[in-house]
C-alpha cells in the first residue's frame, strides 16, 4: 500500500486513530444494519470473493465489507503509532465532503502537491492544474472522494462569458476535475479539436469544454459541462465562494 | 422508482442489487443450462461468447444463406437506453435472448417477439473511472446468469426473473480494477479475468462457485517471487505489471484446458520493465478446477506498444503441412497471424506472418520469438513511431472460422501506425498509468493509404489471403460470425452499416444502415424454426477514439460524427 505524502498541520496519529476507529465502529453497525435490509432484497455480498491482496491493500472503507472493515479497525487499534495510511486521511471527517464555502485549494499533484495555490502560481492562459480543496480550519484535504478534485485555470478576464465571470478571481476559474461522460479525470490542457482555443480535456474518450463558457461541451461524448466551483480571493489566497454548480461525476445509464 | 429502491440505504447500494421488472413478466419456460448443451449446443442457440468453446464464431444453421440473404429485414429493434460501445453478443437459449449494455444492464428479451421480459441495471458508484464503459454479455449455467461489471462484482441473477442471487466483489474499483467481460463458465465455475492495463495492476484469472458465488482459485497472469516466470521481472516491476486479462477464455473440451489470453505489460514503454514480462501478451493453458498454468505461448516480449493478445485463440482441427494440428489461431494485434499447436507438453509455435503492415518485426525465430527492430519500440524520452498503431492489426474484436470453407476472417485495419513519448512516471493507485502523457498519442495514417479497415479472408492451412474487401473511408472495429449459410457478418464501420459477405469469394451480399455504428458481435439463432440474424449496434469506447483520431490528427475527410446509442436488431428474410 501506498502512504500519501501529509502536511505537518494535521492531527497527530494518535488523535486520528481514534476518531477513525469511532467512525468504523459507526459503519460497522452501518454495515449491519444495511447487509439485514439486503437481505430482504437479496442474498447479502459473499465474504469469500475478496482476494487476499485486496484485503491487505487498504481503501476507503465505504466500499469494502464487513470483513475487511473489522479487519482495518483491528489494526487501527493496535498501530496507534503507526504513520497514517492512505485509508485513514482519506476517512478524516470532511474529507469525502464536496468543497465547501472558504476552503482554499492545494495542488493535487507536482513539486508541490498539497501546497495552497496562490493566484500568483498560476500562468495566465494555462496551463490548468488539478487541485483539492482543502478546510483552512481543520487542514483536512478533502481527498476522501475523487469527486471533490477540480481544475483550475487562470484566464484573460475578458474572454470569461457572463456566466463564467461571476464565479471567477482575478481571470481564475474551477471546475470539477471529473468528466461527466465515463467519470475519467479532466488531465489535459491543450489546442481544441475544432479551433484555436486551448481547453479542458479528457483523455480517455476525447471530451473537451471550454472553461471560458461554463466549461461547455466543445468536442466528445460528454453530454453536459463540467459542475463550476465558484471562487474568490481573500487574504492573496484562492477560496471557494460556493459549492458546485451542477453535479460532479458521471451520468448514469439506464 | 420501484417499491423496493426506497429501502437501498447509500453505503451498501453497489452490491445490494435487484432487477426493474418494468410491467414485464417473468420467463415461465426456461432451458437450463448444462455441462453437455455448453459442450454440443443446439444449432439454434448462442450461449457462450463465440456460440462454441472452441471459440470459432460459427453457427451451423444456413436458412439464411448466399441465395436469399439480400431479402433480409429488421424483424425487431429494441432501444437499449444507454450511450457508449454495446460489444456484447445477444446471447440466445431456446427463444429467450440476453443483452447486455454499458452500465452494467441485461436485458431479457423473447428472442421472437423482442418483447420484454425483464430488466436489471446496476447501479454503478458515483465515482467510478470507466476507461472502458462496455460489457461483453453474460455467462450461462443451469437457470442463473452472471454478469461482471465495470466496479469490479460479478454479480449472478435468476434467469427468469432477473433476480439477484450473489454478488461477489472481486477487486477494488478505486484501485483500477474493473472487468468488462462474458464470464466464461465450465462445469460449474464462472471464470472471469481483471481489466486495468492502464492502471498498473496484476493481472489474474479466477474462478467462482456458480451457485454460492465463493471463489474457488485465482491465477495471477504475472508470477510472484519463487514462481516459474518470475526471473523475467526485475525488482518489483512484477507487483504492477499489468498483464490484464479482459476477454473470454475459450475451451478444449478434450484435453480440459483453458486458453485464456492476456494483455498488455504496464506501463507501456518496455524500458520501464525491463525482461520479457511473463506471461504479459500470452496466452495461457490453465486446468479448469486449478487454475494452474498447463503451458503458455508470449506472442511478444516486453510490450512496448499496449499490445494487449487478449482475444483468446480459436481451437481449430487443422489440416496443414500432410497432418491433422490441433491448433490455436490467433491474428494478433501484434500484426502477426499466430498457428500453434496444442501438444501433450504444451503450446508449441507452427507459422506466423504478418497479415498488416508492420515496421516493428524483422522476423519470428523457430521459437516463435518475434525479432523486433529497435528503431520501433517505444522507450523512454524519446518519440518512437511504430507500425500498426496501438490499436494493432487486430484488437480485441473477434475474428471467425468458418467449418465450411476453412477460412478465417479476421477483423483487420491497415494502414495505421502511432506513437508516443515514453517517459517514467510513479504509479498513483486509481489513475491511468501509462508511461506516457495520453494526449501524447497519435494515430497516423501511412502515406498513400486508399483504406483502412479491411476484411481478411485467411485460409490458416496455407497462409495465403484468399480475398479481402477494403473500407477507403473507415476502420473496421466489430467482431465477425460466420455462417455454415456461407454468410460472414460484420459490422465495424463509421457509415452505421450492418453487412453480409459471401464467405466464399467476399462479395458483399447485404448491407443495412443502422441507427449507430457496430462494435458488437453478430449471432444467428433460431426460434419456431426461423433462423435470425441479431446484432448490437451502439458506437463507442476504441472505435470512437479511433474516429476522433482519424476527424482530428489526421487530414482525410472524416468527420468525428457517429451517433451513439444502442439498439438490438433483428433479422430474418421477408417471406
Amino acid at each position: 500500500m501506498r502512504f500519501v505524502a501529509i502536511g505537518s498541520d494535521k492531527p497527530s496519529g494518535v488523535e486520528n486513530s481514534k476518531a477513525a476507529l469511532t467512525k468504523f465502529v459507526r459503519r460497522l453497525f452501518l454495515a449491519e444494519f444495511n447487509l439485514s435490509v439486503c437481505q430482504i432484497i437479496a442474498h447479502p455480498p459473499s465474504l469469500h470473493g475478496i482476494s487476499a491482496e485486496s484485503e491487505t491493500k487498504m481503501s476507503s472503507p465505504s466500499d469494502q465489507t464487513r470483513r475487511t472493515i473489522i479487519l482495518t479497525a483491528l489494526a487501527t487499534a493496535v498501530h496507534v503509532s503507526a504513520p497514517r495510511s492512505a485509508a485513514a486521511e482519506e476517512d478524516a471527517p470532511g474529507s469525502d465532503l464536496r468543497p465547501q464555502k472558504a476552503d482554499v485549494l492545494v495542488f493535487a499533484e507536482g513539486d508541490h502537491a498539497g501546497e495552497v495555490i496562490k493566484p500568483q502560481d498560476l500562468a495566465a492562459g494555462g496551463p490548468a492544474v488539478r487541485a483539492w480543496p482543502k478546510d483552512p480550519k481543520t487542514s483536512v484535504v478533502r481527498k476522501g472522494s475523487r469527486l471533490n478534485e477540480v481544475v483550475v485555470v487562470k484566464l484573460d478576464p475578458a474572454e470569461l462569458d457572463d456566466s463564467t465571470r461571476p464565479r471567477s478571481a482575478d481571470g481564475i476559474v474551477a471546475y470539477s476535475a471529473i468528466c461527466s461522460h465515463a467519470g475519467c479525470p479532466i488531465t489535459a490542457w491543450g489546442k481544441a479539436a475544432q479551433g484555436e482555443k486551448d481547453v479542458l480535456k479528457c483523455v480517455c474518450h476525447n471530451s473537451e469544454f471550454d472553461p471560458r463558457q461554463s466549461a461547455q461541451v466543445v468536442f466528445g461524448p460528454a453530454p453536459r459541462r463540467l459542475a463550476a466551483l465558484p471562487l474568490a480571493v481573500a487574504d492573496g489566497s484562492l477560496t471557494v465562494a460556493g459549492t458546485f454548480v451542477g453535479k460532479a461525476g458521471a451520468q448514469q445509464g439506464g | 422508482m420501484t417499491m423496493k429502491q426506497w429501502l437501498l440505504p447509500s453505503l451498501f447500494a453497489s452490491t445490494c442489487l435487484f432487477s426493474i421488472a418494468a410491467g414485464a413478466s417473468p420467463i415461465e419456460r426456461y432451458s437450463p443450462v448444462t455441462a453437455d448443451r455448453l459442450k454440443n449446443p443446439e444449432p439454434g442457440n448462442w450461449m457462450l461468447y463465440r456460440r462454441t468453446y472452441d471459440g470459432q464464431g460459427y453457427s451451423p444453421l444456413s436458412q439464411i444463406n448466399t441465395s436469399n440473404v439480400k431479402d433480409l429485414v429488421p424483424v425487431w429493434t429494441f432501444s437499449t437506453g444507454v450511450v457508449e460501445g454495446h460489444q456484447s453478443p445477444p446471447v440466445v437459449n431456446n427463444g429467450v435472448m440476453f443483452v447486455t449494455t454499458p452500465q452494467g444492464q441485461i436485458i431479457a428479451l423473447n428472442a421472437k417477439t423482442g418483447d420484454e421480459y425483464w430488466r436489471y441495471k446496476r447501479q454503478l458508484p458515483d465515482d467510478l473511472f470507466q476507461l472502458h464503459p462496455t460489457n461483453r454479455g453474460v455467462g450461462l449455467w443451469q437457470d442463473k446468469l452472471y454478469l461482471a461489471t465495470t466496479d469490479d462484482h460479478v454479480v449472478a441473477l435468476d434467469a427468469k426473473t432477473g433476480k439477484v442471487l450473489w454478488d461477489t466483489k472481486v477487486q477494488d474499483y478505486k484501485k483500477g480494477q474493473y472487468l468488462t467481460l462474458m464470464p466464461l463458465v465450465v462445469d460449474g465455475k464462472v471464470i472471469v479475468g481483471g481489466s486495468g492495463g492502464e492502471f498498473g495492476i496484476r493481472g489474474y484469472v479466477v474462478a467462482f462457485d456458480a451457485d454460492t458465488g465463493k471463489e474457488l482459485w485465482r491465477t495471477f497472469t504475472i508470477p510472484g517471487p519463487g514462481e516459474p516466470g518470475h526471473e523475467t521481472w526485475s525488482g518489483d516491476d512484477w507487483k504492477s505489471g499489468g498483464a490484464p486479462a479482459w476477454m473470454t477464455g475459450n475451451y478444449d473440451v478434450e484435453t480440459r484446458t483453458i486458453y485464456w489470453g492476456t494483455g498488455n505489460a504496464a506501463p507501456w514503454p518496455g524500458e520501464t520493465h525491463p525482461g520479457d514480462n511473463l506471461y504479459a501478451t500470452s496466452v495461457l493453458a490453465l486446468d479448469p478446477d486449478s487454475g494452474k498454468i498447463k503451458s503458455y505461448f508470449q506472442y511478444h516480449q516486453n510490450d512496448s506498444w499496449d499490445w494487449d493478445e487478449v482475444d483468446a485463440p480459436m481451437l481449430v482441427d487443422l489440416q496443414r503441412d500432410g497432418r491433422t494440428i490441433k491448433s490455436l489461431i490467433h491474428p494478433g494485434r501484434n500484426a502477426i497471424f499466430w498457428v500453434l499447436e496444442r501438444k501433450p507438453e504444451g503450446i508449441k509455435y507452427v507459422a506466423g506472418w504478418p497479415f498488416v503492415y508492420t515496421d516493428v518485426w524483422k522476423g519470428i525465430e523457430p521459437s516463435g520469438k518475434p525479432i523486433v527492430d529497435p528503431a520501433h519500440k517505444p522507450g523512454i524520452g524519446k518519440r518512437v513511431e511504430f507500425c500498426p498503431s496501438l490499436w494493432g492489426g487486430k484488437d480485441w474484436p473477434s475474428a471467425a472460422y468458418s467449418q465450411n470453407t476453412r477460412l478465417v476472417y479476421v477483423p483487420a485495419n491497415e494502414n495505421f501506425c502511432g506513437g508516443f513519448t515514453g517517459e517514467k512516471l510513479p504509479l498513483v493507485p486509481g489513475q491511468l498509468w501509462l508511461g506516457t502523457k495520453p494526449e501524447d498519442i497519435g494515430l497516423k495514417v501511412r502515406p498513400g493509404a486508399t483504406h483502412f479497415g479491411e476484411l481478411q479472408a485467411w485460409d490458416p492451412a496455407t497462409g495465403k489471403k484468399v480475398w479481402s474487401h477494403n473500407f477507403p473511408k473507415s476502420h473496421l472495429f466489430g467482431s465477425v460470425t460466420v455462417t455454415a449459410g456461407d454468410l460472414v457478418l460484420v459490422g465495424g464501420t463509421n457509415d452505421r452499416m450492418f453487412r453480409a459477405f459471401h464467405a466464399k469469394t467476399g462479395e458483399l451480399l447485404w448491407e443495412q444502415k443502422t441507427n449507430s455504428g457496430i462494435t458488437g458481435m453478430p449471432v444467428a439463432y433460431e426460434v419456431d424454426g426461423t433462423q435470425y440474424i441479431a446484432v448490437q449496434s451502439g458506437w463507442g469506447v476504441d472505435a470512437q477514439r479511433i474516429q476522433d483520431a482519424l476527424a482530428t490528427q489526421n487530414n482525410v475527410g472524416i468527420e468525428n460524427n457517429v451517433p451513439q446509442g444502442g439498439v438490438v436488431w433483428v433479422f430474418a428474410v421477408k417471406k
